[in-house]
């Protein structure tokens, strides 16, 4: 009696299990890893509102399932970035992974999310190593990569007849991939590439060494806080009056330009998408962010926004079954989703094929300092390490 | 390199120096005359920087600002004494180190949520903003002037008070012996109380002043406070004059190591080896000073107590 009892208890747990994989998941579960904390907080807050942003506008839901986000700090710490991880995966049993803004936590990360089969939307960080080499059917980026803002740059300041230019990173790995992405594409006379400290708060000597070169530009790759001190010193040195200043999109994007302020006005950087670009996703988005969070949004919470609609189009395409991995990777990689930036598909390696736009800091009519979009500098742009990448069926 | 480029790289590494000496300066004191290793120096400056640029936004001047911000340091580093730090002073350097980096991760946290993640913007003051031509053809902001022109004034002022005042040479007495300057009649309570919002006050001075020079961010105050550990572990701890001296020698060392470390190298190894090493060897060579000293002088260059 008691016996086929627990056989019957069995024989239909196993069929509601054998059901259910069949059947649509009842919720989709995002692991949202991201820096909150720590001088690069601002830029993982805005990847969270972004993608919140888009899961409150589709009614707390991600594909027609309900979306339950698990939103957990990496504190810019590798080693916390890996435990926490191993949680979202483990203990939370999560569909989705997205949120990581630095490119070394994402490289710590990314191993043992590929292991778990578990799907990773970049929200940021786009190391080239996942874009060559070591890409993967598990990462996504609805980003960028590292290199293609310094690329667009480098193809402004050529276009643009610039005979001198200054160079100015920071001695990190990533430093130099930048403005290797940089001189990809500018071909003229480079007078100055100096390498600074990871943590340098004060530019003088720079400024200094700056002058003395008497470069026509200056491209800078200064992330964060680092950008700010730059910035700053480089208008009070006043040798914005002798060299133009460009940097990638985050040199210029909103974070940086509230901390600066005026000094910022004239500064061109390059990115894949403006606040101000004109369509129909790009508007709506805009205008909700400012009205649920009170300030303009910044790329970064473009691509949490990106992220989100992403897994929305792939989990809505596959009918919500998230359990057949092969079905739910065709779906990404169709790129079943309208993005804020327009055009928007993925190559062969998962990173996007995209449009690059040059931005100006400038007033705007209700007399903000803010980006404004100037025209598009490259088209239909792949990255520069997709030939290394054989995709792994 | 040119003249001009020397003396503009002189007048940086004078300028970094005086930055420096104004957090070195306070830690020092703290640190020689009250037997505390305070990790919180950092966080006084970052929430000094935090209040001169909110008052300097709110009052809609840079100078009201300053003062303001100043005044707040000191009353709060005052406060910060009689509840929290008092308590910490009888105990080992371990419980001081532990007890004070909480209060920095308490300060970083509150920062955040009282003023948000991003870096606060803090405009230079008008008529300061840009280059001021010293000499034919050289031309250097007048903003990084004033720095020079109130570090300068902050360590007259420190000079004229340890040397000249009665307090000061109650101060002296306590960095050289502390218990025979209590059974001198010292009142070694009120001293630290003083000395500690006057330490907090300079931090305010040095992120007031950096704050339009810098970003006005959480964690700010950690990346410079090592370089204050710096600068007094090599002018020798408890000495205003070390600190002096240190955080001059740390600018001289740290800006000629930007600028002719690299050429030196490109001289001797050409360009590929030097864009390699230059900036390696640059960023660790305060630290090899550092060493230096220590090894030489263990108890630095001017050491307080005898």
């Amino acid at each position: 009696m008691h016996a086929s009892l627990r056989f019957m208890t069995a024989a239909v747990a196993a069929a509601s299990l054998s059901a259910g994989a069949a059947q649509a998941a009842d919720a989709v579960k995002v692991g949202l890893l991201t820096t909150l904390s720590g001088p690069g907080a601002a830029l993982g807050i805005d990847i969270r509102d972004g993608f919140e942003l888009a899961v409150k506008q589709a009614g707390g839901t991600l594909g027609g399932l309900k979306a339950d986000v698990i939103v957990a700090d990496d504190q810019l710490s590798p080693d916390a970035a890996k435990q926490t991880a191993d949680r979202l995966l483990k203990r939370d049993r999560v569909d989705f992974m997205t949120g990581i803004v630095f490119s070394n936590i994402m490289l710590a990360v990314g191993q043992p999310v590929f292991q778990s089969k578990t799907f990773y939307i970049s929200a940021n960080a786009g190391p080239s190593q996942y874009a060559g080499a070591q890409c993967n059917p598990y990462f996504f980026s609805a980003s960028y990569q590292n290199d293609t803002m310094d690329e667009a740059a480098g193809k402004v300041v050529q276009d643009r007849g610039f005979k001198k230019v200054a160079l100015i990173a920071p001695n990190y790995p990533a430093g130099k991939d930048h403005l290797a992405g940089f001189k990809r594409f500018y071909k003229g006379e480079i007078v100055m590439e100096d390498y600074t400290q990871l943590n340098q708060l004060d530019y003088g000597a720079e400024l200094s060494k700056l002058r003395a070169s008497q470069a026509d530009a200056v491209f800078i790759f200064l992330p964060g806080g680092l950008g700010v001190n730059f910035i700053k010193q480089f208008v009070g040195a006043g040798l914005n009056q002798n060299m133009k200043l460009f940097a990638p999109g985050f040199s210029g994007d909103e974070d940086v330009i509230r901390a600066v302020g005026e000094p910022m006005l004239g500064l061109f950087n390059t990115s894949q998408w403006a606040h101000d670009m004109d369509n129909a996703a790009n508007k709506r988005f805009v205008a909700d962010f400012e009205k649920a969070y009170g300030r303009l949004p910044t790329m970064y919470a473009s691509q949490g926004y990106d992220a989100a609609r992403l897994i929305d189009g792939a989990v809505r395409k596959v009918n919500g079954n998230l359990k057949d991995k092969d079905a739910l990777r065709k779906a990404l990689e169709s790129a079943p989703f309208e993005s804020v930036r327009g055009a928007f598909r993925f190559d062969a390696n998962h990173y996007p094929i995209q449009d690059y736009y040059l931005r100006e800091v400038v007033k705007d009519a209700q007399g903000r300092v803010t980006n404004k979009l100037v025209g598009r500098v490259l088209e239909n742009h792949a990255d520069a390490y997709v030939g290394e990448c054989k995709m792994p069926s | 390199m040119s003249g001009i480029l020397l003396l503009e790289q002189l007048l940086n590494s004078l300028q970094f120096g005086l930055m420096l000496f104004l957090l070195a300066a306070g830690l020092t004191l703290v640190f020689g005359i009250m037997d505390l290793i305070n990790l919180a120096h950092g966080s006084l400056y970052m929430i000094g920087a935090y209040l001169v640029a909110t008052i300097a936004a709110a009052s809609g001047s840079f100078w009201i600002g300053l003062a303001g911000g100043v005044a707040a340091s000191a009353v709060l580093g005052a406060v910060l004494e009689c509840t929290v730090v008092r308590r910490l002073y009888q105990r080992d350097h371990l419980s001081q180190v532990l007890g004070t980096f909480a209060l920095l991760l308490m300060a970083n946290e509150g920062v955040r949520m009282i003023w948000g993640s991003q870096p606060l913007m803090m405009p230079m003051p008008a008529g300061l903003s840009g280059p001021v031509e010293l000499l034919p053809g050289f031309s250097y902001p007048a903003y990084r002037l004033l720095i020079i022109g109130a570090g300068l004034a902050v360590a007259l002022l420190l000079y004229v008070l340890v040397t000249r005042t009665r307090l000061g040479m109650q101060v002296r007495a306590g960095a050289s012996n502390r218990e025979m300057a209590q059974a001198m009649g010292a009142d070694v309570r009120r001293l630290f109380t003083l000395l500690f919002a006057f330490g907090a006050a300079l931090c305010a001075v040095a992120g007031g002043m950096l704050g339009p020079l810098l970003a006005v961010q959480v964690g700010m105050g950690e990346s410079i406070l090592i370089l204050a550990f710096v600068v007094i572990v090599i002018g020798g701890i408890g000495s205003i004059r070390g600190a002096l001296v240190g955080a001059l020698l740390v600018g001289l060392v740290d800006t000629a190591g930007r600028t002719v470390v690299p050429m030196l190298f490109e001289l001797l190894m050409g360009p590929a080896a030097a864009d390699n090493a230059g900036p390696a060897v640059a960023s660790i060579l305060i630290y090899v000073l550092m060493a230096a000293v220590l090894f030489w002088k263990p108890r630095g260059l001017f050491p307080a107590r005898g």
